[in-house]
């Protein structure tokens, strides 16, 4: 009888501790995330005093709209080129930096900065850059006695510069997760792999590192597509979505229709496809790779 | 000549001197155990046979070639971890084939399926595959060739590491302290399997333990390690009944041997705290007298000892006693009839045969002693 009265008060006493979390969680992230996809079902405007169900007109919309299939299209190429750049480009580093006998606190900073740094001042910033006339990439290539293009300004290079940015932004948080994959592999095993043959280096990166990466890559994949597909703070700040369209992305589109035409309900509508992809993305990564890269 | 030969390796790390000028041989079909306290250099000196670490000096043989300046991949060695190092995304079988497929496949012919396809490729891949299922089955691996380590016991797990060490045949075997992570049950059974092993395979086999019961029961020839040196190479009966130094005799046998203070006079008399032992050296006045415990019994003449405590082993009876004049700890491993005669508290004789006991000068190395026929004591 004691027993059962103390398990009780025990439940009560977690549940009560666990409460500001679930109010908070109800608060910030469930409710919103609810009345997005309310909001994704009506016509609903900014302002607006009423708000008629429209079903699925938000989204019948949005596969006529050019302009939304232009959106995803760049979004996809955008994400295409920044997910395995910077998750190449991290692995690399990282190699090479656990490599080096020295500066190994000085490299993780050095290329862990544009994480911590704010974007929208950096790309002020890569503004100044890759201006055309007076950036120094540009001088430097006209020094090469190389063709001088409008990086940010022409409609064949907007998605290539962004994507340059957006790596550079995040390798070195793929950086720093890589390193500390590496650091969590044995030694012994790479020297069973030297005793067992593996002579190079590449063959003892295939035999061991890479495989024993494996949950640290997927992590890295997956981060690295949700954050690319995020991609939002440089096109607001140095192209608008243009030179015509050739920058739009799929968190501006919603950005613009929700704020600047103030069309909520269609806004949240992208939102749903958004947030869609997203859970689809890691629910591929749970439920299918994560068998193949853990061992156990 | 094949087998292990290293000679004069050195090594240091930074101002820590790791190995000095150390020498030893593996006879092709040999099982050496090299034994020494934890940071010995023991591992250190397994690890340069390898090559995974390098020597500052010295040189290195196996199975006839000069290896000193090789790769491990072409030193023709085969090794066994401590924590066993198997390749966790690995199963069993594709474990246990990696050195050969290291060896024999190309880059490109281990690619996962195109490999298979390439001309050559399946044969030497065929071979292979019954090469590790025949490396396997004395194991008792044949049922878990298709699991991943993670779903094995720890000692399957050991077992994997040993099929990958003689899958290949290498020149020499190389185990670090491969047991240290059973439990002692399964320890002694694989302790029993890895003699096996060797014997079957004929190899030359040096062994890395710092458990003195591991290397008396498994080896052929015992090499104490300590502080980067090593003190004495010779047959297990060797290192305990006739130790070097007093260094290895107390690092062998457990309990640990005991010691008391001796001198010897003008006449090469020996005694102990006055007492004559039955004893001559060279004269000397600073002597370690040291006798195993199973070398005390019970007697009416011999060392007063004064007893303290008494172990019940089943089989036997340890006893712990101060020797009565300098309060020298004794033990003494006594027939369990004894145990009515010996109350704590009580002063008892410990006599010995002379020939028993050893005798140590003040730098801890052997003194020459004999027996004394003309004194009748103990």
């Amino acid at each position: 009888m004691r027993q059962r009265s103390q398990l009780a008060g025990e439940a009560i006493a977690g549940a009560l501790m666990t409460l500001p979390a679930g109010i908070a969680y109800l608060l910030l992230l469930l409710l919103p995330t609810l009345a997005t996809v309310l909001l994704a079902f009506s016509d609903y405007e900014l302002g607006a005093p009423v708000l008629g169900w429209i079903g699925l007109d938000n989204f019948r919309e949005m596969l006529a709209d050019r302009g939304f299939g232009v959106s995803v299209r760049n979004t996809l190429i955008y994400v295409g080129l920044v997910t395995p750049a910077s998750i190449l480009g991290g692995l690399g580093l990282a190699l090479l930096v656990e490599a080096g006998a020295r500066g190994r606190a000085l490299f993780r900073a050095v290329f862990f900065l544009p994480v911590v740094s704010l974007t929208v001042a950096m790309a002020a910033a890569w503004q100044y850059l890759l201006h055309p006339t007076i950036g120094p990439v540009n001088a430097a290539l006209r020094a090469m006695g190389l063709g001088t293009p409008f990086w940010l300004s022409s409609s064949d290079t907007v998605l290539l510069s962004l994507a340059a940015i957006g790596t550079w932004e995040s390798i070195g948080f793929n950086m720093v997760l890589f390193m500390a994959g590496l650091t969590a592999i044995p030694r012994e095993l790479y020297a069973a792999a030297q005793v067992d043959g593996a002579r190079s280096a590449f063959d003892r990166f295939r035999l061991v590192t890479w495989p024993l990466l494996g949950p640290t890559t997927l992590f890295v994949l997956t981060i690295s597509m949700i954050r690319s597909l995020r991609v939002f703070d440089t096109v607001a700040v140095l192209t608008q979505g243009g030179p015509n369209k050739a920058s739009e992305v799929l968190l501006f589109t919603m950005y613009q229709q929700g704020f600047t035409y103030l069309r909520l309900g269609y806004s949240a509508a992208i939102t749903l496809v958004f947030l869609a992809v997203v859970l689809a993305l890691m629910w591929v990564q749970t439920r299918v790779l994560d068998r193949r890269v853990h061992y156990a | 000549m094949a087998g292990i030969t290293i000679t004069g390796i050195g090594k240091r790390f930074g101002a820590t001197v790791v190995l000095r000028d150390v020498s030893l041989t593996v006879e092709p079909g040999e099982f050496v155990a090299l034994v020494g306290p934890s940071g010995c250099g023991k591992t250190t000196l397994m690890r340069i046979i390898a090559g995974i670490e390098t020597a500052d000096s010295g040189d290195i043989t196996i199975g006839g070639r000069a290896v000193t300046r090789l790769p491990p991949a072409e030193r023709d060695v085969a090794m066994v971890f401590q924590s066993y190092a198997l390749y966790p995304h690995l199963t069993v079988r594709e474990n246990i084939a990696v050195p050969l497929a290291m060896r024999r496949l190309s880059a490109v012919q281990r690619l996962p399926v195109l490999g298979g396809l390439l001309p050559g490729a399946r044969a030497r891949r065929r071979a292979i595959a019954s090469e590790v299922e025949r490396a396997a089955a004395p194991l008792g691996l044949a049922p878990l060739l298709d699991r991943r380590p993670m779903e094995l016991s720890g000692g399957q797990r050991q077992r994997v590491a040993l099929a990958r060490a003689i899958v290949r045949r290498p020149a020499a075997f190389l185990m670090d302290e491969p047991l240290s992570n059973l439990d002692a049950a399964l320890r002694v059974q694989t302790r029993r399997e890895i003699v096996e092993i060797h014997r079957a395979a004929g190899v030359a086999t040096l062994y890395v333990t710092h458990d003195q019961a591991e290397a008396l029961t498994m080896a052929d020839k015992v090499a104490v390690m300590m502080d980067g040196a090593l003190l004495q190479i010779s047959s297990p009966e060797a290192i305990y009944a006739d130790p070097a130094s007093l260094q290895v005799a107390t690092f062998i046998g457990s309990p640990r041997i005991n010691m008391l203070a001796a001198t010897a006079d003008a006449e090469g008399r020996v005694d102990v705290a006055g007492l004559p032992v039955g004893l001559r050296a060279q004269a000397h006045s600073a002597l370690t007298l040291a006798l195993r415990p199973e070398a005390l019994r019970l007697a009416q003449e011999g060392l007063p000892v004064i007893a303290e405590h008494l172990e019940f082993l089943g089989d036997g009876l340890l006893l712990h006693a101060r020797h009565a004049p300098d309060g020298a700890a004794v033990i003494a491993r006594l027939e369990p009839e004894a145990r009515e005669k010996v109350q704590p508290g009580a002063a008892l004789r410990l006599g010995f045969a002379p020939e028993r006991a050893l005798l140590f000068g003040a730098d801890g190395k052997r003194v020459a002693a004999r027996a004394d026929a003309r004194l009748v004591t103990a």
